[in-house]
């Protein structure tokens, strides 16, 4: 296989996109089955050659093709098997191929999973996404093609950024790409809705599932991030509110509360315009998320090599796609007013207001990460926004919505009686208080009302998410997949609120240096640096220390934290040594040699911290488990939906 | 029903902000030196350790000091244009070999041809941080003064060759 | 209460939270924004004394000094034009080195030296703070200017 196989599929793939978008479309609205069905094999075609054109790049990566000037940029012959395939989506050429592989996979699932949905809103649908494709594929043809070839060839290659060489990244870009793209396919549910002018429950029902899949790759994608950050840059943070990864959080929060709004338009047929917005807007943010990413108009330490002109095609591209959409919805909208109405304590309430404060939550973390950019737009002087705004800013509206989540996941649709629920709630409530002090004095010691405030919510919404599946199990009835995983997605949403609040209450740091022969002390551990050596790696060459780690007498660990010069970039890097355990991590991270034998160091205590992404993936867990709730695989009439949601309480 | 327009407006107005941001050109790195005289240095030969090449060499001549490596790719594709420079004459190359391994050094101007009139060998960057090198391949223009009069970031071409630097030698010959 | 009141109420009550919840966020902002000052600035008096802000530029050739086996690090940090003395006590960051673009946050202290809380250095070889970038830039084209 060669790299020119590899961009003539590729062109044949964009080639393809066009019948796609014209015979979804056109085929809807002509009615034509033939049409259609074209449209359907458009797209298993764009997916093949999409899949030979991605085969062919990680092809001449693991040959070591260093004639291929992106293989020679971003690969070398030292490098393991397995971090040369992965370095295939290790730069901006690569990655975005991945990225249009994610699509065409994403669009191949709508079109072979779509048997209850009518073939004409399908059509529409893959249409749309035919024009996705095809913004994307043109891209990198035009700006960012990863098969161009080196004459003369290299001897060897540049080799990889040594901070992507590492398991982690093996799985977080694929992951995160898929979850962002994931999106596109809400997003061309809701412009197939406003070009038909119909919404019903219905179709929220065939949203939902495809909602719920893109949210859960998204979720494991920024939790793998956060903690590939957390162990590979060696300093033990584990979000930094840096504007790549506020790029990708945005999209998640709209798409946690597009998840729950969905809820609405299905169960009651409501919320239709709103949850439409939401649609458009969070695939916009994923794109706007790439457009950050991708131009250099922001500063970041994630940012890809930047290039205007990329930046102007991925601006055009997102004024384009939200653009028309944002006209549709201007358009169309007023079409899908309602009048039903809901008491204020209702089901429909309290998701409007998760709803309003998740966007009001990605509204205040647009405003930190582009209000730099857009004093120095206006020349206004150059600024950033450190962390503690984030931290309050993302505190502010979440507080009173995580305190609000365990009664909204017992209220009623239209009027909330709460019954024999209240009572059981507010037992809960006062025993997550007292837990909550108790966990805070007993466990930890006193720090702030604000950590036993993080307790107590953390078990008020455990255990009230444990309410629902417990007492329907008593009286013997079924559950079904959407209850169970709401419950699990909440309860992994509390075992976060638990690692975030004592993780950010109790960590320890300190800096400090050492030699062989010298211990330190930090949170009741003492840390001895045991010796010092130098080690070799296949491309790297480091300093190890061996640190032993002892608490009372009693040995915990013997960590082994290293300084890496890789060979070919010559980038010193930061291996932290970690115990993990369960309830706690202990971080040592080496800085310099500094002078006299010693090094500098960083020690850290860090309870709970893995509760964090624990939490993350059971959120994720508890979505992937609600979209294979047996409903969405029915074919179901409107008149049907609008029944079943008066007599179901989910 | 105007409310349904304000999203498409927040819109239009974030696009506008972005290619105002896009506009402003961030990545172009001025170079301290330019009008200054060039750092001084005094290195071994990557060809012969035991012989030292030094800007006084080339004093009163206008040269160009190119820097490379053996792992910089872009220097791999800047390559040919170097040789085909150096084979109109028009001014002396001096290779700045930097952060690099002699033998393999030795090798690249082996096999793939050598424009260089000289090249020096520094193994721990020094000089180059003299220079404000920030990464390979980066091309210098020194006149016949010795001040750096051009600095081109990334692979150089003929193209822009004869659009950037030899209009600056042509003023050079001028004045003199 | 009537179903009128209660609604009134309720939008009452959503108004004074939405209210409160921005003036804390709005004071956060005010807070957490971090100026960016050139080392010229700073000699001008330009940055705030009492204020965290960031300064930016190259770290001079040969001014690192940090006694064998201490933490306490200082350098002297230049635009070209102006110099910051800068003191930093911790893990410096990997691709610290002399003769880099680095951005320092932190405070002046009242000698006039600059003590940093936090010291970033650029990632790449390729790659320049924006606001260093943008600095340097700035004071050639003065200097460009002034000849």
């Amino acid at each position: 296989m060669s790299v020119e196989l590899g961009h003539f599929a590729l062109i044949l793939a964009f080639c393809l996109t066009l019948p796609q978008a014209f015979f979804g479309l056109a085929g809807a609205v002509y009615r034509k089955p033939h049409w259609i069905a074209l449209t359907r094999n458009a797209v298993v075609g764009h997916f093949v050659l999409t899949a030979v054109s991605f085969a062919c790049l990680m092809h001449a990566f693991y040959v070591n093709d260093f004639s291929v000037l992106y293989v020679a940029q971003n690969s070398n012959s030292e490098l393991p098997t397995i971090y040369r395939l992965a370095a295939t989506w290790g730069a901006h050429e690569g990655s975005l191929l991945l990225w249009l592989l994610a699509q065409a996979t994403w669009t191949l699932a709508v079109s072979i999973f779509s048997r209850s949905i009518p073939d004409v809103v399908t059509s529409r649908v893959l249409g749309v996404l035919g024009l996705i494709s095809a913004g994307f594929a043109l891209f990198i043809l035009t700006t960012s093609s990863p098969f161009e070839r080196l004459w003369p060839a290299a001897v060897d290659g540049r080799d990889l950024n040594p901070l992507l060489q590492d398991p982690g990244l093996i799985i977080h870009p694929p992951m995160q790409y898929i979850g962002y793209i994931g999106m596109s396919v809400p997003f061309a549910f809701a412009v197939a809705a406003m070009l038909e002018g119909k919404l019903d429950s219905v179709w929220a029902r065939w949203v939902r599932p495809w909602t719920n899949v893109a949210w859960v790759f998204l979720t494991c994608g920024i939790t793998l991030g956060s903690w590939w950050a957390y162990y590979e840059l060696g300093w033990g943070g584990w979000w930094f509110w840096d504007a790549v990864e506020n790029a990708s959080f945005m999209p998640w929060l709209v798409g946690t509360a597009l998840i729950h709004s969905l809820a609405v338009t299905e169960k009651r047929g409501l919320f239709k315009s709103w949850t439409l917005l939401l649609s458009i807007t969070a695939f916009s943010l994923s794109v706007l998320g790439t457009f950050l990413v991708r131009s250099g108009v922001v500063e970041s330490v994630h940012a890809f090599a930047s290039d205007p002109g990329r930046g102007l095609f991925i601006l055009t591209f997102l004024g384009l796609c939200a653009g028309s959409a944002l006209g549709l919805y201007a358009w169309r909208a007023p079409l899908f007013r309602t009048n039903t109405g809901f008491a204020p304590v209702s089901r429909e309430s309290f998701l409007l207001i998760n709803n309003v404060l998740l966007v009001g939550a990605t509204l205040l973390i647009l405003l930190g990460t582009l209000y730099p950019m857009f004093l120095d737009a206006l020349n206004l002087g150059k600024i950033s926004v450190g962390p503690p705004y984030f931290d309050i800013a993302f505190l502010i509206p979440m507080l009173p919505m995580v305190v609000l989540l365990a009664p909204g996941m017992h209220a009623g649709w239209k009027k909330a009686d709460f019954g024999r629920t209240k009572g059981l709630l507010l037992v809960l409530l006062a025993v997550s208080v007292v837990a909550g002090i108790a966990l805070a004095l007993v466990a930890y010691g006193w720090h702030s009302v604000m950590t036993v405030i993080g307790f107590s919510l953390a078990f008020w919404v455990g255990l009230s998410a444990l309410v629902d599946p417990v007492s329907r199990l008593r009286k013997g009835h079924s559950l079904s997949a959407g209850v169970i995983g709401m419950s699990v997605a909440h309860f992994g949403l509390a075992v976060f609120v638990l690692g975030v609040a004592t993780t950010q209450s109790y960590r320890q740091e300190m800096d400090l240096s050492l030699r062989p022969g010298q211990t330190a002390e930090l949170s009741g551990f003492q840390f001895t640096m045991t010796k010092l050596s130098d080690v070799k790696g296949p491309n790297y060459e480091a300093t190890e220390a061996e640190i032993r780690i002892t608490r009372d007498g009693k040995e915990i660990a013997v960590l082994h934290p290293q300084k890496r010069i890789y060979r070919v970039q010559k980038n010193p890097m930061t291996e932290a040594g970690i115990d993990s355990g369960l309830t706690r991590h202990l971080l040592v991270s080496m800085g310099e040699p500094l002078g006299d034998g010693s090094w500098s160091l960083r020690l850290q205590y860090k309870p709970m911290v893995r509760f964090i992404w624990m939490g993350a993936f059971t959120m994720a867990l508890g979505g992937l488990i609600a979209a294979f709730d047996r409903r969405y695989r029915k074919r179901v009439t409107a008149d049907d939906a609008v029944a079943a949601a008066d007599v179901k309480t989910v | 029903m105007l409310r349904y327009l304000i999203p498409v407006g927040l819109l239009a107005a974030l696009v506008a902000f972005f290619f105002v941001g896009l506009g402003r050109d961030k990545q172009t790195l001025p170079s301290p030196l330019l009008g200054k005289p060039a750092p001084a240095f005094s290195l071994p030969r990557v060809d012969d350790p035991t012989q030292t090449v030094s800007n006084k060499d080339f004093a009163g001549q206008p040269y160009v000091l190119n820097v490379w490596a053996t792992w910089c790719v872009g220097c791999r594709q800047e390559h040919d244009a170097l040789l085909a420079i150096a084979a109109r004459g028009e001014v002396p190359i001096v290779g700045l070999n930097w952060k690099d391994e002699r033998d393999l050094a030795q090798q690249w101007l082996r096999e793939l041809g050598n424009p260089y009139v000289v090249t020096a060998f520094d193994q721990e960057g020094r000089v180059a941080i003299d220079w404000g090198v920030y990464g390979a391949p980066e091309t210098f223009l020194v006149d016949s003064a010795g001040n750096v009069i051009h600095k081109h970031v990334a692979p150089l071409t003929v193209e822009i060759w004869e659009r950037e630097f030899l209009p600056l030698l042509k003023q050079q010959a001028v004045s003199r | 209460m009537t179903a009128r009141q209660r609604r009134m109420l309720l939008v009452g009550l959503m108004v004074i939270g939405v209210g409160t919840a921005a003036a804390f966020a709005l004071n956060a902002f005010q807070e957490n924004l971090l100026y960016f000052y050139s080392p010229s600035d700073v000699s001008a008096g330009k940055a705030p004394a009492d204020r965290t802000f960031r300064v930016g530029g190259m770290v001079t050739e040969g001014s690192f000094q940090r006694p064998a086996g201490s933490m306490e690090a200082t350098f002297i940090l230049t635009d070209f034009a102006h110099n910051v003395k800068v003191r930093y006590s911790g893990v410096l960051p990997d691709l610290f080195r002399e003769g880099q673009g680095i951005v320092a946050r932190g405070k002046l202290a009242p000698g006039g030296d600059f003590v940093a809380e936090e010291v970033l250095a650029k990632h790449d070889e390729n790659y320049m703070p924006p606001d260093v970038a943008d600095t340097l830039k700035k004071q050639h084209q003065k200097e460009a200017g002034g000849q």
